[in-house]
């Protein structure tokens, strides 16, 4: 047999069967579910007199629009309300498992899901969310679907896709101190473009890749969809099965033995062909800011705001100047000049335990600037909230100035009440710096954990490298 | 679904590259449960002066002359004239609702995110693609032009010009069948429930830790 990249075992592993013209039904392990991409599916489903194919192969959670302050008082928000109790109605009717605003466990779904050991290495994982692609860490094949697709698994177990275009992202080297997961993100975005990556699944691989945490490695593949690509994946290794061991939804005793052995299988083989490699060296990687409206208008930190005259594709030249004029920024201003308004730490992308280490350490012992009104830690679910607490780390951040909050998607999207005013710029850790996407008229800079930390300590980004 | 096959529609430039579906329609309209009412917030934050929240009568809010979804020469269109990556970030199949439900059936560029393009097509919108110096082409002589009309031929995969121009394009087979026919995925697929059976049958035996 031919060599495989992963994602080709991956693939092979659950095609039901396939179109002439190469569209296959595709067989699909988890579903994960969220309050705003699923009631037009339960909807759906129920309009049209179908049945729930597997209840077991889902799990739910209300992530964007749950308030991250005064949970007591639930949600005042009423069609906000109205969207997490009609996912609350149809999980209880149709037998899904859901945690529930108060449970411990709930949290960002991206969070949730691996937290709870509910994507292992060798599924399939979809879910309404385009950061889907984060569980391809673990050796998954995972990408995020529209409603009417959620419907199709939620009655078929199945999706009509077809096979994307292979990509190998390698990254040799040691990362240098206070360069992260999210720098290597960004820096990739940067260099392929937010379109680089469409048609493509990529594979994450290198030394610097296997040297990542679980949480790092999420936090890679959660932005492959910046990229452009559906799906980005890691493969599996000891790292991916010492995370998983004894977590609820993983598999014990007999099972767990039979499924490490599997689990190993999961890595491209030696010689495995890519329609596309692109090769990084990991120590030349720097801390990165986003200066733009769109994650591929990114620069180091000890860059400065590119000036759009010197860009000779014209499309890539207005698109420079809206951004700049959107972000009130000047051309050639050095990043590091950049004043902030506001701090988000949290999102999908840095709401685990590891980077509220990494922020709480750049903080300790510091002070919010005076300039920054508002830096806000929202941990990506209760659980990571819980083992932040156990370690002191909201003592550390309370004692600087941050707020802590409980656990949702928060400023990542500004669903809720957390939300930027028109102007006020911000340094964020989530993963879109689009306009308004934080609040209408509101500016993001995206950065890692440790620089949105260092930022708000001194009012303005700052190398921490 | 609805079934498309021939378009003879007014075309509406958007001249920007990379719009991405928050643009389509912002959050603060996905806390609906509904499918339909989104065309009146599509592009809610370029094509109103104030900032919109659900439920608002979009009729009495103020206009941004500048975009074209405002412009009298614009109005009726249904086929929407766009640049690269149209349809980026998010996965929320609210844009291309907001899109259907404003009236758009077709959208033209040079390439889309693949999640929303997927979506397009379970709501019976066609997205096609053309090369970049088509898409020029077709951009300027809309710009030139008021009441500027395509004819889109979804069996001949041709796009016709006014001037008689025929622009061909690609579409999977697939795909054209089910939107030539209207077709429902799920129907279609459960089409195969004994293939599936079988199939996770054997997948559960062989990881029956699944
Ligand atoms: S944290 Fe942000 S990106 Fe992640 S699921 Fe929530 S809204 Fe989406």
């Amino acid at each position: 047999m031919n060599a495989q990249t992963l994602y080709d075992k991956l693939w092979n592993s659950h095609v039901v069967r396939q179109e002439a013209d190469g569209t296959a039904l595709i067989y699909i392990d988890r579903h994960l579910v969220h309050e705003v991409t699923s009631p037009q599916a339960f909807e759906g489903l129920k309009l049209s007199g179908r049945k729930l194919w597997r209840s077991a192969s889902m799990l739910a959670v209300a992530d964007h629009n749950v308030p991250t302050a005064n949970r007591a008082a639930g949600i005042t928000d009423p069609i906000a309300r109205l969207q997490v109790e009609t996912l609350n109605n149809n999980c209880a009717e149709l037998g899904v498992t859901e945690f529930r605003m108060n449970d411990v466990r709930q949290g960002v779904v991206h969070v949730m899901g691996p937290e709870q050991g509910a994507t292992l290495p060798g599924m399939t994982v979809v879910c309404g969310d385009s950061h889907t692609s984060t569980h391809g860490a673990f050796g998954a094949l995972a990408f995020g679907i529209g409603t009417s697709e959620v419907e199709h698994v939620m009655a078929t177990q199945c999706l009509l896709i077809k096979k994307s275009r292979a990509m190998q992202v390698r990254v040799e080297g040691d990362l240098r101190k206070g360069v992260t997961a999210k720098d290597i993100a960004l820096a990739v975005i940067g260099q392929i473009g937010t379109a680089g990556g469409t048609g493509y699944a990529i594979e994450f691989a290198g030394s610097a890749i296997r040297k990542l945490s679980m949480e790092g490695r999420m936090t890679l593949c959660n932005m492959a969809i910046e990229a452009g690509a559906r799906a980005g994946m890691i493969a599996a290794d000891d790292t991916t099965i010492s995370y998983l061991k004894g977590r609820p939804f993983a598999p014990q005793g007999e099972l767990w033995e039979q499924a490490v052995a599997y689990w190993k299988t999961l890595h491209s083989d030696a010689g495995a062909v890519y329609d596309c490699v692109i090769d990084f060296d990991a120590a030349k990687i720097k801390p990165q800011v986003t200066w733009g409206t769109s994650p591929e208008m990114v620069v180091p930190v000890d860059g400065r705001v590119p000036d759009p005259a010197l860009m000779s594709d014209p499309v890539k030249r207005e698109g420079a100047e809206r951004a700049l004029q959107y972000m009130g920024l000047t051309a050639n201003t050095p990043m590091t000049e950049i004043y902030i308004d506001k701090v988000f730490i949290g999102s999908c992308t840095n709401g685990r335990i590891e980077d509220m280490r990494a922020a709480a350490a750049v903080a300790a012992g510091k002070k919010v600037a005076k300039n920054v009104q508002l830096a806000l830690v929202v941990p990506g679910s209760g659980l990571v909230k819980q083992q932040a607490e156990l370690e002191g780390l909201d003592k550390i951040f309370t004692a600087a100035g941050f707020e802590w909050r409980d656990a949702g998607c928060s400023m990542c999207l500004a669903m809720n009440a957390d939300r930027l005013s028109q102007a006020e710029r911000c340094a964020s850790t989530s993963n879109r710096n689009f306009e308004g996407r934080q609040g209408p008229g509101g500016r993001t800079h995206l950065v890692s954990p440790e620089m949105a930390a260092a930022a708000a300590i001194a009012g303005h980004f700052v190398d921490v490298s | 679904m609805r079934k498309f096959t021939l378009l003879d529609g007014l075309v509406l430039p958007l001249d920007r590259a990379n719009v991405d579906t928050d643009a389509i329609i912002p959050k603060q309209f996905l806390k609906s449960i509904s499918r339909s009412g989104f065309g009146p917030y599509a592009f809610d934050e370029w094509r109103y002066l104030d900032h919109g929240e659900p439920g608002m009568d979009c009729s009495k809010r103020p206009l941004n002359p500048e975009f074209s979804m405002n412009q009298a020469r614009y109005q009726g269109a249904q086929i929407l004239l766009a640049r690269e990556n149209f349809g980026c970030g998010s996965s929320r199949e609210h844009a291309p609702w907001a899109l259907e439900d404003f009236g758009f059936a077709v959208i033209i560029a040079p390439s889309y995110a693949d999640i929303f393009f997927n979506n397009c097509f379970k709501n019976g919108l066609l997205p096609i693609r053309l090369p970049e110096d088509q898409v020029d082409a077709l951009f300027k002589e809309v710009e030139a032009k008021p009441g500027y009309r395509l004819v889109v031929d979804l069996e001949a995969q041709t796009i016709r010009t006014p001037a008689g121009v025929a622009y061909k394009f690609e579409i999977e087979a697939f795909r054209k069948h089910c939107l030539l026919n209207g077709l429902d995925d799920i129907g279609l697929t459960l089409q195969h429930v004994e293939a599936i059976k079988t199939f996770e049958t054997k997948h559960r035996a062989a990881q029956p830790w699944l």
